[in-house]
């Protein structure tokens, strides 16, 4: 069925329309990240300006931004780990045995709201001198990513066929060395998926770190605050540093669009 | 003449033997269903059912100030004051839900739109993909900062477009009524690619042999529009409702970006979350925000039983 040409004319434009839409915002910040704060003022200079990296040398070097993009990394790389060592069993398990109401429980954990867990948290590691501390802002971080995990990875298991196990079985294998040696290995493409996708939404967090992290622990959606001010805002600044928050995390996601795609949609299209 | 006719195998590799190993390998391969499943279901009852069911006793208290103050037990006081304040608790209410049903309509009758023009291959199609991937995976923070300086007032971009058309300046954000449908957009802007990979996903599963036979019987586009491909893509469109609706529901991040503490000087983007958030951290009154946060999470379920329900029923 080749669509007719009227439609391709307007499919074309649509579309158009549509990148532009979602492309432009992000150009308008990444521009304003290279304006001084008086061209951002002046609309004239709206798309004309002589470039500076006078707000990125701000952000690295005097916000200490340098220090909390190693924090993101350390908390969503430990959060993400963590989170597939106790989840990609335990989805094994519930996909093999059926355990539906052990995978309601975990994943209702994607339907609290993050604030009500917030106040017993701080209630009980603020006694424990832990908040601030990266440990807690790390299991914070896991109660997005290991739900997440599990959902994923169940809908992988449910979907990898068991004829494999079963003949690994026959061949002498234990269970569980035909879990580690046979299903594990034909797991990786779920496992990337997985992991990726608990990476980017532990970076992008900021409730949690927002309440848990100190001046030391603190995670980049933090730190953007740092440039509003109560008085006025640094602009430039402000887009530097939003733009150092963002893109890494855009450019990597480019990279493994395949696995970001097919972990946003799992289990959309069955059950 | 005597001949065997079965084959019979002698290699002893081919034979099934039984696990061997020490006596806890037998024992952890006998209960690896919770041995597996442990771990990940300890955390989770730890920082998660006990902290919920924590906040469930807190809303029956007098609890504030500081953590480690003395509470009382109160019954469910708090649930009358909250149920009665229509000074910030019900304007929350209908702010979150007025969020969240203008944000699901447009954004599933937008992604459909974007999907079905998506569904068939076209040249260019990757960069269309790489458009619609960008906003999902930004941080909505630095989402909110971003939307921030476009819309200010006086030296925001969405004001000079305006200007071209000769149309004033806007408050947006800064206006005491635009704010919350300001945020709502901004919403839609970082959410609708996520609905168009959804439905993208269904439309690519369905089979063309519909499709084709209502083709061949003469229905128009509209018409194998709404009576092929949307029955078929129904589940679908409600599992992108369910998952947008539950993050809907909970928007925080853009909201306390754009407009900070308690949705802004005038409450006016506060909905239930950002209002729990500020009566706990901001006001440190843990009874009344666990009352709100119970609520809430009672309105939650509610919404998320009465969709499944309705996919159940269009499933069968």
């Amino acid at each position: 069925m080749r669509p007719s040409r009227p439609y391709r004319v307007f499919r074309g434009v649509a579309l158009a329309v549509v990148v532009v839409g979602l492309i432009a915002p992000l150009l308008w910040m990444i521009a304003a990240s290279f304006k001084t704060n008086v061209d951002i003022y002046d609309t004239a200079k709206t798309f004309s300006f002589s470039p500076t990296v006078d707000n990125y040398a701000n952000v690295l070097q005097r916000a200490n931004y340098v220090q909390y993009i190693g924090n993101s990394l350390w908390v969503a790389f430990a959060a993400t780990v963590l989170s597939l060592v106790l989840g990609v069993p335990a989805a094994y398990s519930m996909s093999r045995f059926n355990m539906r109401r052990s995978a309601l429980v975990v994943l209702m954990a994607r339907v609290i709201p993050g604030v009500s867990l917030l106040v017993p948290w701080y209630y009980v590691f603020s006694n424990l001198r832990m908040v601030g501390g990266f440990t807690v802002l790390i299991l914070s971080h896991m109660f997005v990513s290991l739900p997440l995990i599990v959902y994923i990875m169940m809908g992988y298991f449910d979907g990898l066929p068991t004829e494999l196990e079963e003949a690994a079985l026959v061949d002498g294998l234990t269970h569980i060395g035909a879990f580690r040696r046979i299903t594990m290995p034909l797991s990786v493409p779920g496992i990337a998926t997985a992991g990726i996708l608990s990476f980017i939404f532990s970076w992008n967090n900021f409730m949690f770190a927002l309440v848990l992290s100190g001046a030391d622990t603190k995670t980049l959606p933090v730190a953007i605050f740092d440039f509003v001010g109560y008085a006025s805002i640094d602009w430039g600044g402000l887009m530097a540093a939003a733009t150092v928050v963002t893109l890494p995390i855009m450019v990597i996601a480019l990279f493994v669009q395949k696995y970001v795609v097919s972990g946003l949609t799992a289990g959309a299209t069955k059950g | 003449m005597s001949t065997l006719t079965t084959p019979v195998t002698t290699s002893p590799e081919a034979r099934p033997v039984p696990p061997e190993g020490s006596a806890w390998s037998r024992w952890a391969n006998a209960h690896r269903k919770w041995l597996f499943a442990a771990p990940a279901m300890t955390f989770v009852a730890v920082l998660i059912v006990i902290p919920v069911v924590w906040t469930g006793y807190l809303s029956l208290t007098d609890a504030e100030g500081s953590v480690r103050a003395e509470s009382e037990f109160i019954g469910f006081q708090n649930y009358l004051d909250v149920l009665r304040d229509t000074d910030r608790f019900w304007p929350a209410v209908w702010r979150t839900v007025a969020f969240t049903g203008v944000v699901l309509l447009v954004e599933v009758v937008l992604g459909m739109a974007i999907a079905l023009l998506l569904w068939r291959p076209f040249r260019g199609e990757r960069w269309v993909r790489v458009a619609i991937l960008l906003p999902l995976v930004a941080t909505p923070v630095a989402v909110g900062m971003m939307w921030r300086l476009i819309f200010d007032p006086n030296i925001g971009m969405a004001n000079q477009m305006l200007g071209w058309f000769g149309i004033g300046p806007q408050p947006w954000l800064a206006g005491q009524h635009s704010a919350l449908p300001t945020t709502m957009f901004i919403d839609i802007w970082q959410w609708t690619p996520m609905v168009v990979l959804i439905l993208l996903a269904g439309l690519t599963s369905l089979s063309d042999e519909p499709q084709e036979a209502a083709l061949i019987d003469g229905a128009s586009t509209w018409q194998r529009f709404r009576h092929v491909t949307l029955p078929l893509l129904m589940p679908t469109v409600i599992v992108a409702i369910l998952l947008r609706g539950i993050d809907a529901l909970k928007t925080f991040d853009i909201l306390y970006a754009t407009k900070g503490r308690g949705g802004g000087s005038f409450h006016e983007v506060e909905t239930l979350n950002v209002y729990a958030y500020g009566l706990s951290f901001d006001y440190n009154d843990y009874g009344v925000s666990s009352t709100v946060l119970i609520i809430f999470f009672l309105i939650i379920i509610g919404v998320m039983w009465a969709l499944t329900y309705r996919k159940k029923g269009l499933e069968r």
